[in-house]
């Protein structure tokens, strides 16, 4: 539904409302959209029940571009169905909101214990104390874990939604994942005493964070709103998920530093696009090797795949309602 | 001249039937299990010969099939048919939820759709969250639902439970609840599906007048699928009437509704048949209800008398065989009980061995006009039911004086009113010096 808040009334041919077709998103003919047209009714009489916008509903087929203009027509509820997630989780719980700053800090403090033994020699490539190292880690880990986990269930968590309502259906992933911002929020509030608790000096780059926030976010998505498309028609995926947290982990350098993998997986490695988020994280926190080519790899990586999933979700949804 | 606000031109909806896991289209190969077997077997079958458009073919099923139809502005639609004739169907198309097979719709206006009520409701939220939550899945802006949530609460009558969670909530009232958000939609097309259906008779009431007031202001258009006629016939200017997925008639309100009622008369079963049962000491055979010509029917009219005729076959001699019927209506509840010996106390010792008929008339003018379901019951002395029939036939009363009238009530009989006016002329004039 395309809102232009306009009635024709008293002005019935503006110039400025000229028909245009789809392709606001792409040059490439390969992606069309018949769904959703504007017209003017400059030719036709202006009456006040027309205010020039038409939705045409046909099938359609192949691969069709995102409708960037319906989603910030429909803003507000992503907001609301992000505050929806955040309000419900810790209803009726006791801990209630501090269960958020636990769970970073217990992790923490496991892995401090358990794994810093199996890092081994590749210790001496870590510049500060372990908890410290390890716990940048776990920042953009925990984000992308939980969000792409939840983002991949939401979809056939909340059918009804799909079956009974009309709204951008990306709206659902991407808000079940960004729950977990507020999360990420709250680590890096206690980051911060443990940073001073070791008395470790920030190095300047770390202006840069909202910048690689935003990348874990788009690494998130691009993961999580895959799989929800695909748990639409395959009930066995979310069985994979947390398989596929547990493989990802051990591939992505949070425990240990890169040093500890062969020089030559370096490059092969960065395709998951968490590696060199890590990476990253790390070197604009507290000053660690910036390892250029890993992040650069990553980021493309984190980048392509996102648009893939987008891509791929919008091809697959007009059929949820049927599968799901 | 305005073009038609809603316009739908051979909408078509097909479903693959039976295809054990149905692998959509999606072109891309993803090897998960379903998809591997599906193309193993796949294979198997060409090289067995079986070719897989024929299996195709068989196993789709149109739930709606070349559908066309166009709706001017400002004007309320009712959409009827019976169960499965594809309305809900046609609304989620419309809504965009689902996509069409074929065909193509317009619509030029804003859409709201009320598929369900309290779509979206979270339980754990408070009432007044979900309350924006809702507004906010139907399309409502959140400056919008401010403006009007005074106006919400009040027509929910929930104002001391707005923040208490809705799984606190009783069924009346988070109906009420959703339902007051779904009223206060401004959308230019409002697509409603027998969302009406639920609540008390006055939340109904309430439903209905607010129902009113949105199809007579502001010229919205409506489209409106019910099954509870006299609500239809007062809101709806036009009708649209489905059946198997095929558009059968369109035109004014109560042409369709007539069509509708008519040809329930194919589905209804007045007359029935039962399979013998050798092991049974007496059997039911065959009912059904007859006008009072001996025509079958399942359609009758209020003035006329219904007569019930079914065969028992008694294969034993027994101490005593009771016969008993009862009518119910759609809802269960038993109006009219029947015994064999309610007139004739001795009517239990003449059941011998054999084939009998009985016949047993409904006077007219007894009972509502709505359906009912009729249920044969036969108890033979000290062994308990021996034989029933539970909803063996199913006919309907209409009210052919009164066509329209929402009879309410079990009783269908007419009355006659006594006046008296006691004083004539207003009572001030009559004081007056």
């Amino acid at each position: 539904m395309i809102e232009l808040n306009q009635r024709n009334a008293v002005n019935p041919t503006r110039a400025d409302m000229i028909e245009t077709s789809e392709t606001h998103v792409s040059p490439t003919p390969v992606f069309t959209t018949d769904q959703v047209q504007m017209r003017t009714n400059a030719a036709v009489p202006a009456d006040h029940d027309t205010d020039g916008t038409e939705v045409i509903i046909r099938p359609r087929s192949g691969w069709i571009a995102i409708d960037w203009k319906e989603m910030l027509v429909h803003r507000e509820l992503l907001a609301f169905l992000i505050w929806r997630d955040i309000s419900i989780r810790y209803k009726q719980t006791i801990l209630g909101s501090a269960w958020a700053i636990l769970q970073p800090l217990l992790l923490m403090l496991i892995f401090t214990f358990v794994f810093r033994r199996f890092v081994g020699g590749n210790i001496r490539d870590i510049h500060v104390p372990y908890p410290v190292f390890v716990f940048a880690g776990l920042i953009p880990w925990t984000l992308f874990s939980q969000g792409y986990a939840q983002a991949a269930l939401s979809l056939s968590n909340q059918q009804h939604l799909l079956t009974k309502v009309y709204f951008p259906r990306l709206f659902i992933p991407v808000a079940a994942a960004s729950v977990f911002l507020v999360d990420l929020g709250y680590s890096l509030g206690i980051y911060a005493f443990v940073l001073l608790y070791y008395r470790v000096m920030p190095s300047w780059t770390i202006v840069f964070l909202p910048l690689l926030i935003v990348l874990t976010l788009i690494a998130t998505l691009s993961l999580g709103v895959m799989l929800a498309a695909l748990t639409v028609f395959y009930r066995d995926v979310r069985h994979i998920v947390p398989f596929l947290t547990q493989i990802l982990m051990f591939l992505t350098p949070v425990i240990y530093p890169v040093s500890a993998l062969p020089a030559k997986y370096h490059q092969l490695l960065a395709l998951n696009p968490m590696f060199g988020i890590v990476v990253a994280y790390r070197a604009a926190i507290f000053g660690d090797d910036w390892h250029w080519s890993i992040i650069a790899i990553s980021t493309t990586s984190a980048i392509a795949s996102f648009l893939f999933a987008i891509f791929y979700f919008r091809r697959t949804e007009r059929q949820f309602a049927d599968f799901v | 001249m305005s073009r038609p606000i809603i316009i739908c031109d051979g909408i078509s909806k097909s479903y693959r039937l039976g295809v054990k896991q149905q692998s959509p289209q999606l072109g891309l190969a993803f090897t998960l299990r379903g998809s591997i077997s599906e193309t193993f077997y796949s294979a198997l079958r060409a090289l067995k010969g079986e070719h897989r458009n024929g299996d195709q073919r068989n196993s789709l099923f149109w739930a709606l099939r070349g559908v066309s139809f166009e709706v001017e502005s400002g004007e309320v639609v009712g959409l009827i048919g019976h169960n499965g004739a594809g309305k809900s169907t046609l609304l989620k198309i419309l809504s965009r939820i689902v996509e069409p097979t074929e065909g193509i719709a317009r619509l030029r206006g804003r859409v709201a759709s009320l598929l369900e009520v309290g779509t979206g409701f979270h339980p754990e939220l408070t009432g007044r969250e979900n309350i924006y939550l809702n507004g906010a899945m139907l399309g409502m802006r959140k400056a919008e639902i401010d403006r009007k949530l005074d106006e919400i609460v009040a027509f929910s009558e929930i104002e001391n439970f707005l923040d208490t969670p809705v799984k606190r909530y009783s069924s009346g009232m988070y109906v009420r609840l959703a339902f007051a958000v779904a009223a206060h939609l401004e959308p230019e097309i409002l697509i409603v599906d027998e969302v009406l259906a639920v609540g008390d008779y006055a939340f109904q009431k309430k439903c209905m007048g607010k129902m009113r007031d949105v199809a007579s202001g502001a010229g919205r258009t409506i489209l409106f699928v019910s099954h509870n006629l006299g609500a239809l016939a007062q809101l709806c200017k036009n009708g649209v009437l489905l059946e198997n997925g095929i558009v059968k008639t369109i035109g004014p309100i109560d042409d369709v509704i007539k069509t509708y009622l008519n040809s329930g008369l194919k589905q209804g079963t007045g007359q029935v048949e039962f399979p013998t049962e050798p092991a049974k000491p007496c059997q039911f055979l065959s009912a059904e209800i007859v006008h009072s010509d001996g025509s079958h029917g399942s359609e009758f009219s209020c003035d006329e008398p219904v007569t019930i005729r079914f065969t028992l076959e008694a294969r034993e001699k027994t101490a005593g065989t009771f016969l008993t019927f009862y009518i119910q209506n759609l809802e269960g509840a038993r109006i009219l009980f029947s015994d064999i010996r309610d007139t004739d106390p001795s009517a239990v010792s003449q059941i011998g061995v054999g084939l009998h008929a009985f016949e047993v008339t409904v006077p007219p003018r007894l009972l509502a006009p709505t359906t009912y379901l009729l249920t044969l019951i036969c108890r033979i002395h000290f062994r308990g039911v021996i034989d029933e029939k539970h909803a063996c036939c199913e006919f309907t009363l209409r009210d052919l004086l009164n066509p329209h009238a929402n009879r309410q009530g079990v009783l269908g009989a007419l009355l006659p009113w006594n006046h008296h006016v006691i004083r004539q002329g207003d009572l001030e004039r009559a004081e007056a010096p």
